[in-house]
């Protein structure tokens, strides 16, 4: 299936290479080069490139480009889901997955790469059953090992690809049992420019962390089932359980996982926790125009809206902008035209806000498009949506674990808000 | 190969001068120049004793070849370390090896003895990654070993070994395709495999190797299909793509009857679309819907097998893993019933949250589905709408999907949201917007006004390129209508003056000289304009203005015919080759002279023939001829490797090509072949189906099998079954024989036994008769497993059955076999014993009476324990006595009434057990096995919403309240079927589900046996011949017949009448002393009587054989139509 990898950086080089079968001249990506120039963004380079004699399938994470070498037909998504599990991986081994990292540890990427597909089809993509075979690297092993000359290879086969919960190992064991989940829950909405909702849904997942002795057998139940409209699971969950009962019920794997991802149904309306009133005037005759935003809470349950971002795309013929913010620092850059405002922390007691003028080419003719202002947020201790976790509890161990369950909101890729400009005569 | 990869080794190293190190310690430093250099060193690190040094080389010589530096002129030194005891430094070896072997062929074949003694390791991992590596090395010298390796390993005890040979297989293959026919082979062995581990990669392997050789999968599909939901998920994506392909040629296109059943079959669509959160009902109401159709027509009824693959799929449209989802979306878009389509939309939206990569191959999926299946999608409009975060590639393909999805209803929202769009500063978006408004204008009529305009505001718009696109797109739709607009056409030919892209120009000027007629003051107007600037125009504007010159000059050519001749001569000096032809070619056309041809009497029409409006259609109309999900679909165009989705067959082709096991729905001994075979399948439902239909008629018997928690066991378990129910557990560890002794015990248990199917059954003082059935009873089964399982130690043969499944396989085929071979002999040898007389009279006492009461005890086996080995002996010498009554024989039939897959898991048989229902007398028993072979616990089980033709009636079993996973539980209800063979139709309920079934009696069951002499039932037939003259109609039905070879015995005879008929036989003095082995000369006549169960109406069979196994077949009864269905079921049972 997949034939080659190549990991090309931002500037078009190609960093590292990787062949299953026999080797692919690294000139295909040639056509992919091409495609980059073609594209005017980097993310508008399709990720299927169809050569003469090969396909190109690629992603793009962290500002590199893992292009894949096909030769003949296979769902595309199969290699674009794999290749997003190998940055996974490798963000889970380096704790980044940059050009910088990759580069500093190229033995361990090409042993994972190597266990991770043979002859091109995917072999081990769980990351237990990976960091038994190969130990990611931590300082202390590294420094043990130069020391010692031992390897960060395991030497036995991975319980886990034998037994029937193959993202488990066995025998884990620790002294402090204990299972963290997260429930995080994001909200993706566009508002129109009156600051009414078009569309907006909510998205969430829970994370776990669960280190817990043995071989536990977990049930995890909520209060409100019936919020979660369609959900995923990771493949440890019991999925007739589910049907039947809306019960999650799973041996879980060690250490970080995914448990669950859900939507929340867009019947249900979704509150935006905060709004944004702007005001953007330019006159007749004059290339100075006014603006004027203001940030305020809405619907919080009382927890404070944090790290509040908003950024914006100005207009083309915007020159400069002079503003004034009420609180938090405001960038604008002059060529890219993106100005991005830090807000931190809204007091519902004194709405923050940004004010001041733009300055237009002179001679320009007024801006006729729209921009947009992306606001991101956090809210701590709350899920948006009301999901509450109902229980937790353990079979199949008599140790007693520590729980513990955290809630968070933010805004996810796109809360946006269509901006109005006014054009007066 | 190498050639090109020489090639890359050289770009590689020049390109590597100006990049940067990655290393910083002097070791690893220093660039090419000094290679040859450091790579002694290398040498010389390899050669060392030291494994830190060679750790420390070796992942030096990785890093070079991870970018892509060439490091072949280590191999020798590389190859050397294949032995290494380090086990990091063994995988980087073999990193090298696997990626240089191929360009040194004779140095690799060094390695490959240490390969091969790894093979014989007794760690599997170490075997494994032997295979792998070995069968990695590219190296066709080495073919004959690899492919005796992979043999071997697919025979590996390990499964991770046999899942490195299915992986192993594809390599094999690319190195020497002559091996195919050797590895397909292998594969059919690996398909076979039943763990999840293998089942991805041999599916994998069956693709790239053979996928014509469909086949292979026909024994394996059911399986296939039920591991699905634990193989890994990529293995998952291969297996569903294969199985995609697999039931387009075994199956029948679903939505073949669709026209006819939206209208016939009672609105099929609403109650899907009422109820989609309970497909397993729609299963069943589709089913029953079918059962209603099929009197009408030959409906569509699906194959359970292409059920099995929808429902085992759907539950993957949850995975995490994109792939998996895309993969069962396709399969329902082109598998499902149109109505069922839908499920897969919800997943599909889902995955447009994920990352941009994967948001592009869905929606170019979705923008395919959406043209057929446009409803699936509308809920979920909004999802699609932009955001001026995404990709432009991403925007234009959501725009793509809102315009198919763009309706009547719907149209002003995407119309308002449209509009925004067109505000958008990214102007490949705007243009493609503008774009998508006129589609949604030449599909929808109601707002093509609207939309055009919007579009001539546009015109307006300071943004050339936005101008431009507008006017493209209005050309197109003014010529749909252009009469009603030539204010617009009017509006543009002013723009000629602004608008400076080519295309649009083009479009303007094709515009009016299209419709000059209805803008006749400007159009010449503009020509002169154009004339003026022609020099200046870009080719495809200057074409037009040919174009619109002429056009003129045919309509108006007072006015114009001095411009066009201007513009021709113009055109005539012109650079490009293309205008100067068309310049002549028009001018000679056009302008009539002496020598131009007939052609210019037609120039009007030529030019001003009517055009046909341009369809805007979506690009990706039609696609769906390739497989959706496929790279293909993708690029629109065949993939190397693409395998064709073949077309729906036009008839089914054999669905028992699947067959593995005996079906579970038809338990017949006789038809248990492949018994080893479905052991395998470890199916633990159709086991006991069997074992039931060998061990008697008892409830008791079926009660205990299902009691034991469903470890398989026959009949003969009957003490662990007891045992582990809580109340008996003393008598729980008995043996049989104890039993045996201890009848009294064994009465009371079994009494007790039969308490909890019907608890309301036996209140306390249930009669003696009560107590004697249930002795018979026990005794009866006693002799079955005892004559079945061919043992003198009884059991000894139990508790080897229940101790181990396979052993207990073992005997259960010998016990099939022996039954086969002996069966018919033995049952009614059964019978004839001297104790069972004495019973006999027992029972007379009740038979006799002319109205049987509630108590009738059916006509059983009945057999002495002390007569067990007599009988074995008389069973083998087939010595047949004639018995007084003969019983319907152990062989009740089982029917389905709820398949295991159809239940998820849940699946119910019942059988007709001919014992009286205590509770109601004019009811027949129906004695229901439940068989939970899901994962979880069933709770709940009950029934509800019965319907019944009126005047039947049905008492309820009791709730079921709890049956475990693998478990199985009995029930016993009761139904007054009215003496007809209408079905009685309920719902069965468990905690989450309910599903809809019925219950048809054959005609048979709906009688009880009475007992009557010779005497007597003649005078019976009398009674009712003489009734032939008053109101009671024909009441004789008689048929001449051929007994079948095999049934030409008096056993054979009595024993099919009485499996087909709950009757019993009237014993006759010609047969009363000793019949002969061989069926008697003399034609014997057998008769046989019977009640009907709710009127009491008498029944009376008559078979009397004559020479040659021909004989004649009476039936006498009041009912006219039980009599004739009986006639048709006896001569059925008798002539096969």
């Amino acid at each position: 299936m997949i034939h080659s990898l190549f990991l090309v950086n931002a500037s078009g080089d190609i960093f590292l290479e990787k062949h299953w079968k026999s080797v692919v001249s690294r000139s295909v990506c040639d056509y992919f080069f091409e495609a980059q120039e073609r594209a005017t963004e980097p993310e508008n380079v399709p990720p299927v490139i169809p050569t003469p004699h090969h396909y190109l399938i690629s992603v793009l994470r962290h500002r590199i480009y893992f292009v894949a070498v096909i030769q003949s037909e296979v769902p595309p998504l199969f290699v674009i889901e794999f290749l997003h599990r190998v940055v996974d991986t490798f963000q889970d081994y380096f704790g980044v997955c940059t050009e910088a990292a990759i580069k500093d540890n190229v033995v361990v990427v090409y042993e994972l790469l190597e266990e991770m597909l043979d002859n091109g089809f995917p072999l081990a993509t769980e990351s237990n059953i990976l960091k038994e075979l190969i130990k990611p690297p931590t300082i202390l092993r590294t420094m043990v090992n130069t020391i010692t000359g031992s390897t960060n290879v395991g030497e036995q086969l991975p319980t886990g690809q034998l037994s029937v919960v193959p993202w488990r190992r066995t025998g884990v064991k620790y002294t402090n049992n204990e299972a963290y989940f997260d429930v995080v829950e994001e909200i993706d909405a566009i508002i129109d420019k009156s600051g009414s909702t078009i569309t907006a849904e909510i998205q969430g997942v829970i994370d776990a962390c669960v280190k817990l002795t043995g071989m536990p057998d977990l049930t995890l139940s909520f209060m409100n089932p019936r919020l979660l409209d369609d959900v995923s699971f990771h493949p440890c969950v019991r999925f007739k359980r589910w049907e039947a009962e809306r019960i999650l019920s799973f041996i879980p794997p060690d250490g970080n996982f995914r448990l669950l991802s859900y939507h929340v149904s867009s019947q249900n309306l979704v509150a935006i926790p905060v709004y944004v009133k702007h005001n953007i005037t330019f006159r007749e005759g004059s290339s100075q125009g006014r603006f004027d935003l203001t940030l305020g809470p809405k619907q919080t349950m009382g927890k404070a809206v944090e790290s509040v971002l908003v950024s914006s795309q100005l207009p083309r013929g915007v020159l400069n902008a002079n503003l004034n913010p009420s609180q938090g620092t405001y960038t604008f850059d002059p060529v890219t035209k993106l100005l991005s405002w830090d807000v931190g922390k809204i007091n519902p007691q004194k709405l923050p806000s940004l004010k001041g003028t733009m300055s237009l080419q002179a001679g320009a003719s007024k801006p006729d498009e729209n921009p947009t202002i992306n606001i991101q947020f956090k809210i701590q201790q709350m899920a948006i949506s009301g999901l509450k976790v109902n229980r937790l509890d353990m079979y199949g161990e008599k140790y007693k674990p520590f729980k513990g369950i955290k809630y968070m909101t933010k805004a996810g890729k796109s809360v946006l808000q269509r901006m109005h400009i006014v054009n007066c005569k | 190969m190498s050639a090109s990869s020489a090639f890359n080794d050289e770009k590689g190293g020049s390109s590597s001068v100006g990049e940067p190190e990655y290393g910083h310690d002097p070791a690893s430093g220093g660039i090419f120049s000094s290679d040859y250099k450091r790579h002694d060193d290398l040498k010389e690190m390899l050669d060392s004793n030291k494994d830190s040094l060679k750790l420390e080389a070796m992942k030096r010589i990785v890093a070079m070849i991870a970018r892509g530096k060439n490091a072949s002129d280590l191999f020798p030194a590389v190859v050397k370390n294949v032995a290494c005891k380090n086990i990091e430094v063994k995988k980087l070896v073999y990193v090298y090896l696997v990626r240089y072997a191929e360009e040194q062929q004779d140095l690799a074949l060094l390695s490959i003895s240490t390969f091969q003694r790894g093979l014989k390791d007794p760690n599997q991992l170490i075997r494994a990654s032997a295979l792998r590596v070995l069968s990695s090395i590219r190296v066709t010298i080495i073919v004959p070993i690899m492919m005796l390796a992979i043999k071997e390993a697919a025979s590996d005890m390990s499964p991770y070994v046999r899942k490195t040979a299915a992986h192993a297989i594809p390599k094999l293959y690319s190195l020497d395709p002559e091996q195919k026919d050797q590895l397909i082979e292998v594969i059919e062995k690996l398909l076979a495999d039943k763990t999840t581990l293998v089942a991805g990669s041999v599916v994998m392997a069956f693709e790239e190797v053979c996928p014509e050789r469909i086949d292979l999968i026909h024994k394996n599909y059911r399986k296939l299909c039920n591991l699905l939901i634990d193989v890994e998920e990529w293995g998952q994506v291969v297996i569903i793509n294969m199985l995609t392909r697999y039931a387009r040629t075994q199956f029948l296109n679903p939505n073949i009857n669709e026209s006819l059943l939206e209208e016939g079959g009672g609105g099929e669509k609403t109650f899907y679309g009422s109820d989609e959160d309970e497909d397993e009902d729609e299963e069943e109401k589709e089913k029953k819907a079918e059962v209603a159709a099929m009197a009408k027509r030959k409906p569509y009824v699906m194959d359970p097998d292409h059920r099995l693959l929808l429902r085992n799929t759907k539950p993957l449209l949850q995975s995490r893993n994109a792939a998996v989802v895309m993969a069962v979306a396709q399969l329902y878009f082109h598998l499902a019933p149109k109505a069922e389509v839908g499920v897969i939309a919800k997943a599909l939206v889902r995955l447009l949250r994920s990352h941009s990569e994967v948001q592009y191959v869905v929606l170019q999926n979705v923008a395919t589905m959406t043209i057929k299946r446009r409803g699936m999608f509308e809920p979920y409009l909004k999802s699609f709408y932009i955001r001026s975060t995404d990709p432009t590639q991403i925007k234009v393909l959501k725009l793509e999907v809102l315009t198919n999805l763009a309706n009547e209803t719907n149209i002003s929202t995407i119309l308002r949201e449209f509009q925004t769009y067109i505000k958008s500063m990214d102007k490949d978006f705007v243009a493609a917007t503008i774009q998508a408004i006129g589609r949604c204008a030449t599909n929808i009529g109601e707002v093509r006004d609207t939309c055009l305009n919007g579009l001539v505001q546009l015109l307006s718009n300071r943004d050339e390129l936005v101008v431009a696109e507008s006017v493209v797109v209005i050309k197109k739709l003014l010529q749909m209508q252009p009469e009603k607009h030539s204010d617009i056409i009017k509006h543009m030919a002013k723009l000629t003056d602004n608008i400076q892209v080519p295309m649009a120009r083009a479009s303007i000027l094709w515009l009016i000289g299209e419709y000059c007629e209805h803008v006749p003051k400007i159009a010449p107007d503009v020509l002169r304009k154009m004339a003026k600037s022609f020099t200046n125009e870009e080719d495809i504007v200057k074409l037009q203005i040919i174009n619109l010159a002429a056009k003129l000059y045919l309509t108006n050519s007072k006015q114009t015919k001095l411009l066009t001749q201007y513009v021709l001569n113009l055109a005539k000096y012109d650079q490009n080759y293309d205008i100067r032809d068309r310049a002549r070619f028009i001018r000679q056309l056009i302008v009539p002279t002496e020598k131009s041809g007939a052609l210019s009497k037609y120039a009007k029409k030529l030019f001003l023939a009517l055009k046909p409006a341009p369809v805007l259609e979506s690009p990706f109309k039609d696609r769906d001829h390739f497989q959706l999900g496929s790279l293909s679909h993708l690029l629109n165009a065949k993939a190397g490797g693409y395998q064709e989705l073949p077309d729906w067959p036009e008839a089914a082709p054999d669905p028992s090509v699947r067959n593995v096991e005996v079906k579970e729905s038809v338990p017949e001994w006789t038809k248990c072949s492949s018994r080893e075979k479905r052991k395998e399948k470890k199916v633990e439902k159709p086991f006991y189906s069997d074992s039931e239909g060998e061990s008697g008629p008892t409830e008791s018997a079926d009660s205990e099998s299902d009691s034991a928690s469903g470890s398989e066991s026959g009949s003969g378990s009957e003490e662990s079954g007891s045992g582990s129910e809580s109340e008996e557990s003393e008598e729980g560890s008995e043996s049989e024989e104890e039993e045996e002794e201890e009848e009294e015990k064994d009465k009371k248990k079994k009494k007790k036994e039969l308490k909890k199917p019907v608890p309301e059954t036996e209140s306390e003082q249930s009669s003696e008769e009560e107590d004697r059935k249930i002795k018979r009873k026990s005794k009866q089964r006693k002799s079955d497993s005892e004559s079945e399982s061919d043992e003198d130690e009884e059991s000894e043969s139990e508790s080897s059955q229940s101790e181990s499944e396979d052993s207990e396989s073992e005997i259960e085929v010998k016990k099939k076999k022996k039954t086969a071979e002996m069966k018919p002999p033995s049952k009614p040898v059964k019978k004839e014993t001297k104790k069972e007389k004495k019973e006999m009279s027992l029972l007379d006492l009740d038979d006799f009476e002319p109205a049987p009461s509630p108590q009738v005890t059916p006509v059983n086996t009945f057999l002495s324990n002390s007569l067990v080995t007599d009988l074995e002996g008389l069973s083998l010498s087939d010595s047949v006595l004639s018995p007084a009554t003969i019983a319907p024989s152990s062989v009740l039939k089982n029917y389905e009434l709820l398949h295991r897959i159809t239940g998820e898991g849940l699946s119910v048989e019942y059988c007709f057990s001919r014992q009286p229902f205590s509770p109601d007398a004019n009811m027949v028993a129906v004695q229901m096995q439940f068989t939970n072979s899901a994962t979880s616990d069933t709770k709940n089980l009950h029934m509800e919403d019965v319907k019944l033709q009126s005047g039947m009636r049905v008492k309820e079993f009791p709730e079921i309240e709890l049956l475990s996973a693998g478990e199985t539980a009995m029930a016993v209800m009761g139904i007054d079927f009215c003496d007809s063979t209408q079905a009685a139709n309920f719902q069965l309920c468990t905690h989450t589900r309910k599903f809809f079934v019925s219950i048809q009696p054959p005609v048979g069951e709906l009688m009880r046996p009475i007992f009557l002499t010779e005497n007597e039932f003649k005078k019976e037939q009398e009674k009712l011949l003489q009734n032939l003259g008053q109101l009671m109609g024909m009441n004789e039905i008689t048929e001449k017949l051929t007994l079948d070879a095999k049934c030409r015995n008096e056993h054979a005879i009595v024993q099919r009448v009485t499996t087909a008929a709950n009757l019993s036989r009237v014993p006759c003095g010609s047969d009363k002393e000793c019949s002969p082995p061989v069926p008697p000369p003399d034609h014997p006549v057998y008769r046989f009587a019977g009640r009907t169960v709710t009127s009491s109406s008498l029944v009376l069979v008559t078979v009397a054989t004559k020479e040659e196994g021909a004989a004649q077949l009476t039936v006498n009864c009041e009912k006219m139509v039980i009599g004739t269905m009986l006639v048709k079921d006896i001569l059925l049972a008798l002539t096969q």
